[in-house]
């Protein structure tokens, strides 16, 4: 089966049918404004929830440390800052992986 | 209270389900809701790819796009080695989404609406993708935890926030799926028992106003629908950038 000329051929008329159909493929559909609005939706989908669960889990670990050590309320209290800074973090890290 | 009342959260109690069998073992709605989820996949899966057709048809081409899609977000998130994580992921992927979806059809339970469901997914995701890092670079993965590049006396105070961090992995992504199904199906329960109230309070004219509920219902409908998709594929693609911190520990 030799599908040589045939193949290049058919590309070609592919081509004029698609660019007909919607004009010149996009380069980079990425880019567009519809695509860029659904991945900042993602994006914030996302973030929201990030901060609590830091915030959470800082919070309960400060509070399991408490029970441990009969120090109750000061490493709940330490630990809420940190969980506000491991937030923070989570945030950046995620706005960085886009 | 006389008459129809909203009870926005029943819908999410759990009975037992497949007779006098189900009630012995505690079989439960939610697992029936996964079982129907489990066989739509496979089914759709051993329909779509029995044709092999090289031009495919509707179900071989939806197959096709399913699968193309989480190998495409495998790879372009993960990396070359993302083809080894591809069938977790696509199982992953395709329970969530198909119990996403299903639980919106009526007399379907929507069992990623549960807390304890979601949260075993995402421990198992973190597990996972901690015995990966674990296994790929041994005890070198506990620099992880040590941001390169910064003074010494920080780190006493950077470490904690890096382990926090990742301990937040898995409450957050639990706490993101079940949120969002369960406030969906909770706004459709209280919009449709609104137009209930309307109708038994003020009559013919309350029947009248409740098509700004239904109407309300419809549009959410749509919305839901794409909350479902959205929320399959967000939890995806972390369990990829997981998966990808493990292998590649940056």
């Amino acid at each position: 089966m030799s599908d040589g000329p045939e193949k290049t051929a058919f590309e070609e008329r592919l081509q004029a049918a698609e660019d007909a159909a919607h004009g010149p493929k996009r380069k980079d559909p990425g880019k567009s404004d519809a695509g860029s609005a659904q991945r900042a939706i993602e994006l914030a989908m996302r973030l929201g929830v990030e901060m609590v669960a830091a915030m959470v889990i800082a919070v309960v670990i400060g509070w399991g440390l408490d029970r441990l050590f009969h120090t109750k309320p000061w490493l709940m209290i330490l630990m809420v800052p940190v969980g506000l800074a491991a937030g923070l973090r989570n945030l950046l890290r995620a706005e960085r992986k886009e | 209270m006389a008459g129809p009342s909203i009870d926005a959260l029943g819908q999410f109690s759990l009975t037992t389900g497949l007779g006098p069998i189900g009630r012995a073992v505690n079989f439960t709605n939610s697992n029936e809701a996964m079982l129907a989820a489990a066989v739509i996949i496979l089914g759709l899966f051993a329909i779509g790819l029995k044709a092999k057709a090289l031009v495919p048809g509707r179900v071989q081409a939806l197959v096709e796009v399913l699968y193309e899609f989480v190998h495409n977000m495998c790879v372009d998130t993960i990396g070359e080695e993302g083809r080894r994580f591809f069938p977790l992921v696509f199982t992953i992927f395709s329970f969530i989404l198909l119990g996403n979806l299903i639980g919106l059809f009526p007399y379907f339970f929507a069992f990623t609406s549960h807390i304890a469901v979601t949260l075993a997914l995402a421990l198992f995701v973190f597990l996972f993708s901690t015995g990966v890092g674990f296994y790929t670079h041994g005890f070198g993965f506990l620099k992880f935890f040590v941001p390169s590049g910064v003074p010494g006396w920080l780190l006493p105070l950077l470490v904690p926030i890096e382990f926090i961090s990742y301990l937040s992995r898995p409450v957050s992504l639990s706490v993101r799926l079940f949120a969002n199904m369960t406030a969906g199906h909770v706004m459709w329960e209280v919009f449709a028992g609104f137009m209930l109230l309307l109708t038994a309070g003020l009559g013919v004219f309350g029947a009248i106003a409740s098509v700004v509920p239904l109407g309300l219902n419809v549009a959410l409908a749509a919305l839901e629908l794409l909350v479902a998709g959205l929320q399959a594929y967000v939890f995806a693609i972390l369990t990829c950038l997981y998966l990808h911190d493990a292998v590649h520990m940056h």
